[in-house]
């Protein structure tokens, strides 16, 4: 662990894409507090109006405060992110661990499944299941989560195979622990270091994914504030308020580019080892 | 080799099949509680309507493995059904005419990227740490974390609005029709010029840092040791031994990226009015035309296998390993 932080604070980029992540963490939970102004209430007297003091990212359409709603939009990114990265996560996790554990046709049944769900083009697929359920927060997690489950399955699988032959798995094996056990106690906690890294880089997959599917409407719906439909309303209004239109592709940007330094710099100090892996698993999509 | 490409099509069959099992269980969504009215900007007044006519063209009252059976033999018969727009017309007519403008959207995308990133990937690879790597790795980042719709609407504004040198809708001018032939050719490419753009920047910055990447692992092979040794020149060692083998894992990369090239054209001809099966897509999901929607993503599933399947036998015929024996890509 010592040899990790030392690793880590080295490399500048990923400490500063780490300490970017950390504060807009601080801002989206703070964001009732930070905000100028009500996300919600128009102004009729200010509507598009320009960068100011009293506005300092502009106002939309209706008068809003584009810096107050950016705060709580944030508050949405991070959280389609986090869960949606939980859910694939959890369920890569299972599917890996039974894979590699059980092996036969258990492992051939859910590869196969794997190699399904990373032909279907995910956009497409996202789309076609949004236009049946309705589009809000809960679904846009829940698909962004069940169609983003593949890479982590690999990972988990590739690493079950390595340590299943492993001799402290073997030995406890040996002395009768249950299956369940020896995956739970043994065989996981050796095989997280992996799925951490590939989850922090599944987080800006997963803004980056909402954020277009609230570009075109389809994703969190107004009044709610999300980076992607604030720019969906700034796109019709480009020609007279740019600022609409650049400063949420501007925060989408940064968080992307700070979880990708981060995530990145975690996998380079936790071992050379999972530069091979991590490069394989972000090769398969 | 023969064999081989027949090999690779026998074990897409269970995919193509998946690939209909999938589409089939995302027809079992439609929602059995009414859509909520007031469900945003989704057009929902037809949805009551829209449920009986699925009902009655799914047979949704039947066991599940009849409906099952009776759909993939419309499938089969590429009968998709007809739209629920006001002009009914058989989904596939609709889906055929905007086909081609996707797949040469995408094509043009395709070649695009590998042509600027094999010479990227190599110049920053056999230069490692130099200035042109480091510029190169920082665009990378950058090209990763940039939303495509965002770049494009940032190019909308300084091509389109601000300079004035680039259309930024459609594929044609209005006044197309009363043009020269050549001034529509160079009309229909201006109008190409920043969809491209957009498509291709966040694809050119993964496959360039992939290319950077294999090459790096390839130089520091043996054979190129001994290539080396031989007296050859570093031209002929790096652009033929090392080249070659570097190439090996892109072909890989290329296909397995495809779904998310294809996907992005989805948020491309959307933001750029061009009329393909991305903007279908999302013209039916808001008017809740289910055929067009089941139709567009079984089509579209079934382009990116066959584009997989193309990507696997290139494999094979650049690299005569994997032909003889073992797994294919694994």
């Amino acid at each position: 662990m010592k040899h990790f932080w030392q690793a880590f604070a080295k490399n500048r980029l990923a400490v500063a894409g780490g300490a970017v992540v950390l504060l807009l963490v601080v801002l989206a939970l703070l964001a009732p507090l930070l905000a100028p102004a009500d996300p919600h209430r128009p102004d009729v007297h200010n509507m598009l109006g320009a960068p100011s003091a009293k506005h300092p990212l502009g106002t939309d359409q209706l008068g809003r405060d584009v810096l107050s709603r950016m705060l709580y939009g944030s508050r949405v990114s991070l959280a389609v992110g986090f869960v949606s990265v939980g859910i694939a996560a959890a369920i890569g996790i299972v599917l890996g661990a039974l894979a590699g554990y059980r092996g036969g046709l258990v492992d051939a049944t859910i590869m196969r499944l794997v190699d399904l769900m990373l032909v279907f083009p995910r956009f497409f697929l996202l789309l076609a299941v949004l236009a049946f359920l309705r589009p809000s927060i809960w679904t846009i997690m829940a698909v962004i989560g069940l169609t983003g489950w593949m890479g982590v399955t690999r990972l988990v699988r590739g690493e079950f195979l390595a340590l299943k032959e492993r001799e402290f798995v073997l030995w406890s094996q040996a002395v009768g622990a249950a299956g369940f056990r020896v995956v739970w106690r043994h065989i996981l906690p050796n095989a997280m270091a992996p799925v951490l890294v590939a989850m922090t880089l599944g987080v800006p997959a997963a803004i980056l994914t909402e954020s277009g599917l609230s570009f075109l409407g389809l994703g969190v719906q107004p009044p709610f504030a999300t980076w992607g439909n604030i720019l969906n309303e700034g796109k019709d209004a480009i020609e007279i308020a740019w600022w609409l239109s650049f400063y949420p592709g501007l925060a989408i940007l940064v968080t992307v580019l700070s979880y990708n330094l981060l995530g990145e710099g975690i996998r380079d100090a936790l071992d050379p080892r999972l530069r091979q892996s991590r490069r394989l698993a972000a090769s398969r999509g | 080799m023969l064999w081989y490409a027949l090999r690779r099509l026998v074990l897409a069959l269970p995919l193509l099949i998946g690939i209909t099992f999938i589409s089939f269980a995302v027809i079992h969504l439609a929602p059995g509680e009414p859509v909520d009215l007031q469900a945003g900007n989704m057009n929902a007044k037809s949805s009551a309507q829209a449920r009986q006519l699925l009902r009655e063209m799914y047979g949704l009252d039947q066991p599940i493995a009849v409906q099952y059976w009776n759909w993939l033999g419309r499938i089969a018969r590429l009968d998709f059904g007809r739209s629920f727009a006001p002009d009914g017309r058989p989904v596939l007519h609709k889906i055929g005419e905007r086909l081609p403008v996707t797949l040469m959207l995408n094509i043009a995308e395709l070649l695009i990227i590998v042509a600027l990133a094999i010479p990227i990937g190599m110049a920053s690879a056999t230069r490692q740490y130099s200035l042109f790597d480091k510029v190169t790795t920082v665009f990378v980042f950058i090209g990763f974390a940039t939303p495509d719709f965002w770049l494009a609407l940032l190019l909308m504004i300084l091509f389109g609005v601000e300079l004035g040198w680039l259309p930024i809708s459609g594929l044609r001018s209005l006044n197309w029709e009363y043009m020269s032939g050549w001034r529509q050719q160079g009309d229909f490419l201006s109008h190409l010029v920043l969809p491209i753009l957009v498509a291709t920047f966040g694809g050119l910055a993964g496959f360039s840092r992939y290319m950077r990447q294999s090459m790096l692992e390839v130089i520091r092979q043996d054979y190129i040791q001994s290539a080396r040794a031989k007296g050859l020149s570093e031209r002929v060692v790096i652009g033929k031994h090392a080249l070659r083998n570097a190439m090996l894992p892109l072909v890989t990369i290329l296909g397995l990226s495809l779904p998310g090239l294809i996907g992005g054209s989805v948020i491309v001809e959307s933001i750029f009015a061009i009329p393909g099966m991305g903007q279908l897509m999302v013209q039916a999901v808001f008017e809740r035309d289910y055929p067009v929607i089941m139709g567009n993503l079984v089509i579209v599933a079934v382009i990116t296998l066959v584009a997989n399947l193309l990507a696997d036998i290139a494999y094979g015929v650049v690299d005569p390993r994997i032909r003889l024996g073992g797994r294919g890509r694994r």
